[in-house]
Order: C-alpha cells, then structure tokens, then sequence
C-alpha cells in the first residue's frame, strides 16, 4: 500500500547527501515555480529531468505519478483558456479561446512538471528516515523532524491496521454503497482505527522511555559531505539562481 | 482539495508559507515528546483515513476530516497536516515544496478556528455535541473550499472559474464530513472521551 520504490537504487543521484539534495530541491522548485515566463521553469524541468535520467527510476511507475500530477492541470487545461480574459485567439463553439490563458496554461504545466522532476530526483530518492535526518541538520525544528519520522514509521503499521479492520467488515457482508449503513461502517471503521492509533501511541512512548529516550537518536554514522556533494550542490544553486536572474531580466524586456 | 506546485502567484505562496510557519510554532510549542508520539501516529491513522475512497452515488470521493483533526489535535492540527502533506509529497510525489505552505494553511486554518469555536459544544453531552460534531466537519470543509478559491482568486483573474468549480466540488463532501464526523465523535465520546480535544489539554502525570 504505501512503499518507498524510488528510494531504493543504487545510481549517483541515490548516493548524493540527502541535505545537499533537499537545498538543492528548494532552490530550483523556487526558481521554477516564482518564475514569471517559461525560461526559468524549462531550465529547471529540464535539469530536473537529467537528474531523474541518472537516478534510473521505475520507469512504468514514474508514468503513473506523473499522470497522477498531471490530472489537476489538464483540468486547468479545460478551463483556464477559455474563462481567462484577454485577446480572443478564436472561438471553440460558443466559447472564446484566449492567448493569454493559453499562455497561463502552458507556464503551469511547465512549473508543475519542473517542480514534479525535482521532487522525484531529489527528494524522493532519500528514505524517509534520511530526510528527517537531514531536516534536523539543516535546522528544522527537532520536533517537526520527529512528528515527520514517527508518522512514516507508523503509517504502514496503522494502514495494516486498517487493513484488518475492512477485512473483518468484508468477512461480514459489508460492501459499500451510498447509503446510511455504509457511512455507519466507515465511521466505526475510522473511530476504531484511531482509538487503535492513540493506544498504541501511548504504548510506544512508553517503551521508548524504558529505553533511555530523552529527544535525541543519537547517530553513530555522521554523514559526511564529500567533494561530489559540493559539486552537486554548487552546479544546482548556480543553475537555480541563473535561472531566475535569466526570468528577471526577460520579464523585465517583456513587462 | 490540493492546489498543485506552479499555479499560485509568489504573494500568494510566501503568505501561505508565513501563515503555516507560524500555525506550526504555535502548535509545536504546545507539545511534548510524550504528546508529539501522540500526534503522530494519530496523524498516521489521517493520513490512511485520507485514502479511504467513500462511495457517493455514482461517483467516490476521499475523505479530508480536517473537522475530526481539529476536534481531537486542536493546535497541533498545524504540525500534523503539514506533516501528512510533505508525507504525500516524499511517497506520491503528490505536491511538492513550494505550495506546501499555502496548501497545509488551507487545511489546518478552517480545523484549528473550528476546534477552537466548537469546543464548548463537544465537551458537553447528547444532541449539543451532536451539533458541535456536525458543525467541525462541515465548516471545516466549507473554510477549507472558501480558503482553496481564495488563494486561486488571489493569484489572479483567470482562476476565477477553476476557483468557483473547486468550491462547489466541496458542498457534497462538506455534507458527508459532517455526518462522519457525528458518529465518530458519538464513538469516541463512549469509547476514548479523553480523546476529543485532549492531546493539548494538561495530561495527569502519573
């Protein structure tokens, strides 16, 4: 059900230092998605794209995502040309196709898909422990990296949970229609899943206590940065801080 | 709802991210390690609730329950959305970094303010929590669709459509929401009371 599959690989990308990858994924999702034409967010899609070239990721999978992301946009992609106003370019039936929505559709595709690139590239490619990891050294409140690594932790615990809870349901005639029963069903379902969640939570803590916790995991491996990450890292700021001089000085020849 | 990376305007993304920044201190500040465990497997148990697909006439819709978020974590509804949205980001590759901001305040806001009016309502008994339970789930659907068109709107004119056609995506689920959201309440209130709006409330020492 919830699985890590671009996390696991062995390519250059996947070896690179998840906090050099999280800075580098925030700059060039910045540069791309705060970009008022298309040069910004083509130059960040197609960096993005050769990271995700070199990370060698399920390919049928990354098509399914990529559907997934692109679903919202080509829902865009039916309103936005013919509601937003501007110059008529022609109309389709009784509705008027503008160039500027046009324009606007086509920058937002280009923007999500940059972004999209980058997130898989770079952030997708670290486990989800390594990130928390990398949140805390980079400054990220030590409780909100902790919120974020128990909550993955125990995500697949509860979604089994949850599991045998609708099994159970199945077992016993349930199928889901629209009626009041149904919604009677889920609720137990939800209510019993989360009175699960909040025992377990208390069980945990508990266990955690006898095992000296204090709010720190201390790390025995320190992940150190070597010279490919610094040359990473340089290449991707210098790229995302081209890419929005190069925006500033074309929005500003074009209003 | 989830507004995709590269729709909104930059005054629009740096507000959201401000707002959400400041939701989530906030709510951090209130919790301790023994409640932040708390927090998060609860935000787990949402996260898995999320993907629950409820049948709708012919149509299914997934579940938000930021109402029942908001009556059990109260402030730390902020940390824990925040949480669930990045996790999307990390295993769906659904949303990513830069509209974080903006859509974790969407969520968050309508199920903090919600906690914070019906509160008085949930504590008590019988048909007033009833109430209460009802009004968490469906204002909080409302204010999150309200919010979702705001940030549309605000980042320009052409949004205008998509904005109206999200908030009317809402008005079936609010309905829904709010009906969960009764029985949930009515359960936990039997089962766990200790639960509703206990994670920030002082917690005996023992």
């Amino acid at each position: 059900m919830i699985d890590e599959p671009f996390a696991r690989g062995r390519s250059l990308v996947h070896g690179l230092d998840p906090r050099a990858k999280l800075v580098a994924c925030l700059a060039l999702s910045l540069a791309a998605a705060l970009a008022r034409g298309y040069l910004a967010p083509a130059a960040v899609l197609a960096f993005g794209a050769l990271l995700v070239l070199a990370a060698h990721p399920p390919w049928r999978l990354l098509l399914g995502r990529l559907l997934a992301v692109n679903g919202f946009i080509a829902f865009l992609w039916l309103v936005i040309p013919v509601t937003a106003p501007g110059t008529v370019l022609y109309r389709l039936g009784p509705f008027p196709v503008t160039a500027e929505g046009l324009r606007l559709a086509a920058l937002i595709t280009l923007k999500s898909n940059s972004v999209f690139a980058c997130v898989l590239a770079l952030v997708c490619t670290s486990t989800a422990p390594a990130l928390s990891r990398a949140m805390t050294a980079l400054h990220v409140p030590r409780k909100l990296s902790f919120l974020f690594l128990f909550t993955y932790r125990y995500l697949h615990v509860i979604a089994e949970e949850y599991g045998r809870i609708v099994t159970a349901a199945r077992l016993r005639g349930f199928v889901p229609a629209t009626d009041r029963r149904t919604y009677r069903t889920y609720a137990a379902i939800l209510a019993m899943v989360l009175v699960r969640s909040f025992d377990r939570s208390a069980r945990v803590y508990q266990a955690m206590l006898l095992r000296g916790f204090s709010g720190l995991f201390p790390v025995l491996a320190t992940p150190a940065a070597g010279p490919r990450d610094a040359v990473f890292l340089a290449a991707a700021l210098i790229a995302a801080v081209a890419a929005a001089g190069a925006d500033m000085v074309w929005s500003g020849w074009h209003g | 709802m989830h507004i995709s990376e590269g729709v909104l305007s930059t005054p629009v993304l740096a507000g959201g991210a401000l707002l959400t920044a400041l939701g989530t201190a906030v709510g951090l500040s209130r919790l301790d390690y023994d409640r932040l465990m708390t927090v998060a497997i609860l935000s787990a148990a949402f996260f898995v609730a999320s993907l629950i697909h409820v049948p709708m006439g012919p149509v299914s819709a997934h579940l938000v329950m930021n109402g029942l978020l908001g009556a059990i974590l109260g402030l730390a509804s902020f940390p824990a959305i925040l949480t669930g949205l990045l996790l999307q980001a990390v295993l769906f590759q659904y949303g990513g970094l830069t509209a974080l901001g903006v859509n974790t305040f969407d969520m968050a806001f309508p199920a903090v303010l919600c906690f914070l009016v019906f509160r008085p309502l949930l504590r008590a008994g019988g048909l007033r929590r009833t109430v209460g339970a009802f009004a968490c789930g469906f204002f909080s659907v409302l204010l999150a669709g309200v919010l979702t068109a705001t940030a549309l709107s605000l980042s320009g004119e052409a949004f205008s459509t998509v904005a109206k056609a999200i908030l009317l995506a809402h008005l079936p689920i609010m309905a829904i929401e709010g009906l969960l959201t009764v029985m949930v309440v009515g359960f936990l209130a039997k089962v766990r009371p200790e639960m509703l709006g206990a994670v920030l409330s002082p917690r005996r020492k023992t």
